[in-house]
């Protein structure tokens, strides 16, 4: 049960990290104009829930196993995304509204969100990996295990340097 | 091009000359014509006989890209109306027992039908329509009230009963019956197909126009559609710089600037004009503010025909003419002959005194020149500001002179006068008597020449902090405000086949670049150094080579660009309006048509456009409707779609038609509008659906829409409910629902804003009709907002009147089409938040639909990286639009400010005005996102943070009393009259929906006209005298001094006159002066003037004419037309008169002096 647990949590986790990957990569398009407000929010958007989800299926998931460490520490982040989807206002678009993206420095704010919540799950994800409940699991599959990390990093390293590169780009401009 | 796709409309283009004569030669023939009329290129000069040509001809094949746009069924419809111009009016028209059924079936002729195939949803349309048809038949049965029976015969496919609304025709023949009404129209189609058809040769493609362009540069005049031919500037002679509004008044005189180098030196009515406009723009050199007001000095002494071209060329040098007052003598420049060799040592003497821009082997010189004064005033650097400067703009001859007198006489003051720390709560009359000017930057004088007009082109801070950390202390908004398509009196228009342009940051060469050598120049934004491009070199002004300096991109910090096809996307679009209009029972009470179907009619011929224009309506209630215009019909065609949950097209390409085509149908259509609906049972409006129609079917082209609406939309797709508690209206509290309601509204402007298409609003309810979400279809279109609450054209005719005349502006003012505007600045500031009627694209360009020129935006800046290797900084905005005539234009304003390093110098250069606008543009945004007290919060915070930041700089302070620089001594009065403002008052009743009409006129108000809306003028009036008075076009205006905004002002004996922007108030005392009643009013005694009056009478007395020309004068060219409303003293209406003396205390707020207590006690905390 545990392992069952601790084995979706890890997948959902590297889900999450995709997903802020991917708001990474599209607001920083954003930013250096690759893309128009009206697609990067579209796009945007379409993931917001699927997000939420996937994180409250997480902080609920070690409610019931009763882990209550993660819980508690994976509550505020999943609070604050459940309290962002709902203040939006009636007449925005959505989290990520168009027309008010560029103002305020709203693009900022996201992207610093973004970035926070990369960290947040990568540290659940090692927390997940190396936590008691997949001791066996780990044992057994050290190899493939180990290796996760190592797929998914590249990815996570070509989000980061890409992002990088990018405001540096900017800052040299 | 596609001849045969093309053929029909050649053809049916044709047909224009002989049936609209006047107006089809005055749009494409008037290249031909010699006259000094729009096109002063005409000249016998080398090639510009081929643009203007081109220009008339390639509205006809523009017809190829039109249905180019119109995908298939455009494609479809070319053919069938080809072959029924052989036999479509015999045919059907002939048989005049057919009725109406016989349009359709003729129309479903061979190749037609593919077409109607095409439309899936017809069929079941039928089936579901059918009962809700008879609705409609019903509701519009009046038309025809002798017909209704073969209605049902009518029912086709279409649903489209054509409805032949020309009622009256039928009355007025005295033809009863139906069947002889279409006989009628037999016979009146009968006199088409006679014509005969000269097919034009099919024009050169207009792409090949663009290259025809070719020349090395061609200044050009503007055509304005509006253009009034004569420089009315010449006619002002005052040497008093014009004040803001009445540049406006000046925008039509423009005609053209240009055309120097290829116009016509032979006719003398042009070279007249350009005589003229050319030392107009010689005043425009020397002094950017105040264009062309003393041109016609100049213009006597020049006019002698073979100097011509000197005076041209002498023009371009403001120093010299300046100089030599009007003789042009010494710069001979003989022959159209571009010699490199004499032209470096021509100017040679002038070089010395001129240090930037002209001597190139200096490096940088730009920055040579900004440092130095920098560096000699020191610590208050602004020698004489504001009041030296002014002098130095009323007589701009005197620049030179001025300035080094100016320079030494103040410099040796310690402080400049913006720095002089005014002690508020003492100072009791802190409203000057004069209009507040804009403050000039503190350049050198080159420089200030040559920097953009304050009207167009202002910033918060004409002294911009070295970095962000000075500007936090000086706790002061930094942001641009922006009118960038001003009317402008005149502007240079250049074409080029280079646009010379930065290569890394794309910003347009500017005066403000500096050249290193001849072939390189230095961008001011991001530093790059440039090749100047061969071209560049040839200077088609002076017509010499080698002087890229003195071209006019490099002379003129406005110019206007022709752009090539680089700049296209897709072939320009014509200019095509859509009206749609609701007709429910609401709104035909409300009769609102009636004036907007006799302003059209009063304007069709105006309307910006070329050949090409196309124009369409549509009418909604709760079904919409649309009307087939095609030519060659007998009447207008009314076809109805009840189906509003998926609202399609019945025939997509007949419902835009062409406007000089169809005029005639245009015209009954017009005729006939009001009445059609007068009997109208239906309450609901269907705006969603009818607003999704408008966008299918202006997404192929673009263009505007017009929606007119009067009440809350209650049908279909984006209805809305009643958000407004009457309640809470004058809550002190919480102000709720200032956002929208759906987001419905919002994402279809986004679509139509991809589509170049705008959405004007023109809201005229009596009742909440939830303008805050309604306003979002033209906020982020690049649409504008009228509103015109309890609109009734018999109980309120001041609204009626009002709706009319902002109608007549509204459709002959200029218009550009799918424009983008891009603002670049300096390399280290950023910009962070726009405010205005538009779609923020990326993070600095402004997607717009459609530009206007009563449109003003905002940008709020940052200062990312520290400023301190740099002594200026620039903005520059380049708006690319197409302009009504289908020619792509880029207008480029260039802004230059200095840097400055200490806090004091900061202050010395607040523009106050621009900074409470900004503000209120800020305040409007944070009452939407927060709330409407937090936006009041931040107001008042705003005072207190930047006074109580200035009082800890000055250090000799007595702590007890309130100090503000004196730039900054209107900041806490300004602030308060906003408070009191209707989007931001609270405590006093304001209905929703005008609180939300006050923000959305923040928002997209340029400057001068927010500033009367902020702040209004009052003027006592009783007593007006010519002393100081202007002239404008020989009429003699007094200028009243200024009265604060205080009942302690307003004396018994006296009477006021109020500028609130959009309305006029005269008040008049219990015990005023009975000849003054008498003269101006017209009426024997104050108790027998009337409660409700509107008009000043025409009278022949003194105090009458001058009383008139100073209201005219105040009220020319403003986008929305002032009414004027006359106040007694006892009547009720005195409260809107009196809500409006923001000094006096109220209920609710406070007094000004309370307020600067108010703001003293918080910066003591």
């Amino acid at each position: 049960m545990e392992t069952v647990v601790f084995v979706f949590s890890l997948l959902d986790c590297c889900a999450l990290i995709f997903l802020s990957v991917y708001f990474i990569i599209t607001l920083s398009d954003l930013e250096c104009d690759y893309i128009n407000a009206r697609s990067c929010c579209s796009k945007l958007n379409k993931w917001v829930i699927p997000e939420v989800v996937g994180h409250t299926i997480i902080t609920v998931l070690m409610l019931i196993s009763l882990h209550w460490f993660i819980f508690l520490l994976n509550l505020p982040v999943a609070t604050w995304n459940i309290y962002r989807l709902i203040m939006v206002p009636s007449g925005n678009m959505g989290v990520f509204d168009p027309t008010e993206i560029h103002n305020r420095g709203q693009l900022k704010s996201h992207m610093k969100e973004a970035m926070i919540k990369l960290g947040f799950h990568l540290l659940c994800f090692f927390m997940y990996l190396y936590s008691p409940g997949l001791d066996l699991p780990v044992a057994e599959a050290r190899e493939p295990l180990s290796k996760t990390p190592y797929t998914t990093d590249p990815h996570f390293e070509d989000g980061g340097t890409l992002v990088t590169c990018e405001r540096d780009s900017e800052m040299a401009k | 091009m596609s001849a045969p796709a093309g053929s029909p409309h050649p053809a049916a283009s044709a047909r224009i000359p002989p049936k609209l004569g006047g107006a089809a030669a005055s749009g494409a023939a008037a290249p031909a014509g010699p006259g000094p009329g729009p096109h002063q290129q005409n000249g016998p000069a080398q090639n510009q006989m081929q643009v203007p040509s081109g220009y008339g001809l390639y509205p006809q094949n523009y017809v190829a890209p039109s249905g180019h746009y119109s995908q298939g069924p455009g494609k479809m419809t070319s053919l069938p109306l080809d072959s029924q111009s052989g036999d479509y009016y015999p045919g059907p028209y002939t048989v005049p027992t057919q009725n109406v059924v016989t349009p359709n079936t003729a129309s479903q002729q061979p190749g037609a039908q593919q077409m109607y195939g095409r439309v899936p949803p017809a069929p079941h349309v039928v089936g579901s329509a059918l009962g809700s048809f008879q609705g409609a038949t019903s509701s519009a049965s009046h038309l025809q009230t002798s017909a209704s029976q073969p209605y049902s015969s009518f029912v086709n496919h279409y649903n489209s009963p054509a409805m032949y609304s020309v009622n009256s025709s039928v009355a007025s023949q005295g033809l009863p019956s139906t069947c002889g009404h279409y006989a009628l129209s037999a016979v009146s189609n009968a006199s088409y197909p006679s014509v005969p058809y000269p097919s034009l040769p099919a024009g050169d493609p207009y792409r090949q126009q663009m290259l025809t362009s070719q020349s090395a540069l061609t200044v050009r005049p503007i055509r304005e559609s509006s253009l009034s031919g004569q420089n009315t500037a010449v006619s002002h002679p005052s040497p008093l710089p014009p004040p803001p509004s009445q540049q406006y008044q000046q925008q039509q005189s423009l005609s053209g600037y240009s055309t120097f180098s290829w116009s016509a030196p032979g006719l003398p009515s042009t070279q007249d004009n350009l005589i003229r406009n050319h030392t107009s723009q010689v005043a425009a050199n020397n002094n950017p503010t105040n264009t062309g007001v003393d041109s016609s000095s100049t213009t006597s002494s020049a006019s002698p025909m073979p100097n011509s071209y000197d005076a041209l060329e002498g023009g371009s040098y403001p120093d010299m003419l300046s100089s030599s007052a009007s003789s042009p003598a010494p710069e001979p420049a003989p022959e159209p002959d571009p010699a490199p060799a004499p032209v470096p040592t021509v100017p040679q003497p002038s070089k010395l005194a001129k240090p930037f821009g002209y001597g190139y082997p200096a490096l940088q010189p730009g920055y040579q020149n900004a440092t130095t004064p920098l560096n000699s005033g020191v610590p208050p650097s602004s020698p004489g500001y504001s009041g030296f400067q002014q002098y130095a703009q009323q007589y701009p001859g005197m620049n030179q002179l001025s300035s080094s007198l100016g320079g030494l006489s103040l410099q040796s003051s310690s402080q400049p006068e913006s720095l002089r720390p005014v002690n508020l709560t003492q100072e009791r009359n802190i409203l000057p008597m004069t209009p507040v000017w804009a403050p000039v930057p503190n350049l050198n004088l080159d420089l200030r020449k040559l920097n953009c007009s304050p009207d167009s082109f202002r910033c918060t801070l004409t002294n911009i902090p070295q970095t962000q950390a000075l500007l936090n202390k000086a706790k002061l908004p930094l942001g641009l405000l922006l009118h960038p398509f001003r009317d402008l009196t005149q502007l240079p228009v250049i074409t080029s086949n280079t646009i010379v342009r930065c290569r890394s940051c794309r910003t347009y060469i500017n005066p403000f670049v500096s050249f290193i050598d001849q072939r390189r120049w230095k961008c001011n934004l991001c530093y790059r150094i440039n090749d100047v491009p061969e071209e560049f070199m040839y200077n088609p002004i002076t017509r010499s080579y080698g002087e890229p300096h003195k071209r006019p991109e490099v002379q003129n910090s406005t110019v206007e660009f022709i752009a090539s096809s680089d700049y296209m996307l897709r072939p320009p679009q014509p200019a095509v309006y859509l009206f749609v209009l609701d007709v429910s029972h609401n709104a035909v009470e409300a009769g609102y048509l009636t004036v907007l179907c006799q302003s059209l009619l009063e304007n069709l011929d105006k309307l910006p456009g070329d050949s090409r224009t196309r124009i369409g309506f549509m009418t909604f209630d709760s079904t919409i409707h649309f009307y087939n215009l095609q030519e060659g019909l007998s009447q207008p065609q009314m076809l109805i779609v009840s189906d509003i949950d998926d609202v399609f097209l019945p025939t997509p390409d007949s419902l835009l038609v062409n406007l000089h085509e169809s005029k005639e149908l245009i015209k009954d259509l017009l005729n006939a509008l009001p009445n059609m609906f007068t009997n109208t049972r239906e309450t609901h409006s269907a705006l969603g659906p009818a607003l999704q129609a408008a966008f299918k079917l202006m997404s192929p082209t673009g263009g505007r829409v017009s929606v007119f609406q009067t009440q809350l939309p209650s049908l279909g797709a984006g209805l809305l409910q009643s958000r407004e508690d009457p309640n809470q209206r004058s809550s002190t509290k919480v102000v709720q629902h200032l956002g929208p309601a759906t987001d419905f509204y919002k994402k279809l402007a986004l679509d139509c804003s991809g589509q170049q298409t705008a959405v004007d609003l023109f809201l005229l309810s009596s009742q909440y009709s939830d303008l805050a979400s309604l306003a979002c279809i033209s906020r982020y279109s690049a649409g504008c907002i009228y509103y015109y609450p309890s609109f009734h054209y018999m109980h309120n005719p001041s609204q009626a009147e009002k709706l009319q005349k902002d109608l007549k502006r509204y459709l002959t003012r200029k218009i550009g089409f799918e424009a983008v505007m891009r603002i670049r600045c300096t390399k280290g500031l950023s910009m962070h938040t726009f405010h205005g009627n538009f779609f923020v694209r990326s993070t600095d360009l402004l997607s717009l639909a459609n530009i206007n020129p009563d449109a003003g935006f905002a940008v709020q800046l940052s200062i990312e990286e520290s400023l301190t290797d740099t002594s200026l900084v620039c903005f520059q905005t380049a708006l690319l639009y197409t302009s009504s005539k289908g020619e792509r234009r880029i207008r480029v304003h260039t802004l230059c400010l200095p840097v400055v390093s200490s806090l004091a110098d900061v202050y010395a250069g607040v523009d106050v005005q621009a900074a409470i606008c900004l503000l209120a543009n800020m305040a409007v945004d944070r009452s939407i996102s927060s709330s409407l007290s937090d936006a009041r919060d931040a107001l008042v915070n705003a005072v207190v943070d930047s006074l109580s930041a200035y009082g800890s700089t000055v250090s000799n302070l007595q702590h007890s009393a309130l100090i503000a620089p004196s730039s900054l001594k209107l900041f806490p009065l300004y602030v308060l009259a906003l408070l009191k403002q209707k989007a931001f008052r609270t405590g006093t009743s304001t209905r929703l929906d005008d609180r939300v009409y006050a923000m959305c006129q923040i928002k997209c108000q340029p400057l001068v006209h927010l500033m009367k809306m902020i702040h209004p003028n009052l003027y006592r009036i009783d007593r007006l005298t010519d002393e100081g008075a202007i002239h404008v076009n020989d009429r003699v205006v007094p200028q009243p001094p200024l009265q604060k905004l205080s009942a302690e002002k307003l004396t018994r004996e006296g009477a006021f006159l109020m500028d609130c922007g959009s309305a006029f108030y005269i008040w008049i005392g219990k015990s005023c002066d009975n000849n003054f009643i008498e003269d101006v009013l017209g009426y024997p005694n104050f108790a027998s003037i009337p409660q409700k009056m509107t008009h000043l009478p025409e009278l022949d007395t003194l105090s009458s004419e001058r009383a008139r020309s100073f209201i005219t004068w105040l009220r020319d060219n403003r986008p929305l037309s002032p009414v004027l409303h006359v106040v007694k003293d006892e009547s009720p209406a005195k409260t809107e008169f009196f809500q409006h003396l923001i000094e006096d205390r109220t209920e609710a707020a406070f007094s000004y002096y309370e307020f600067l207590l108010h703001v003293q006690q918080q910066i003591c905390k």
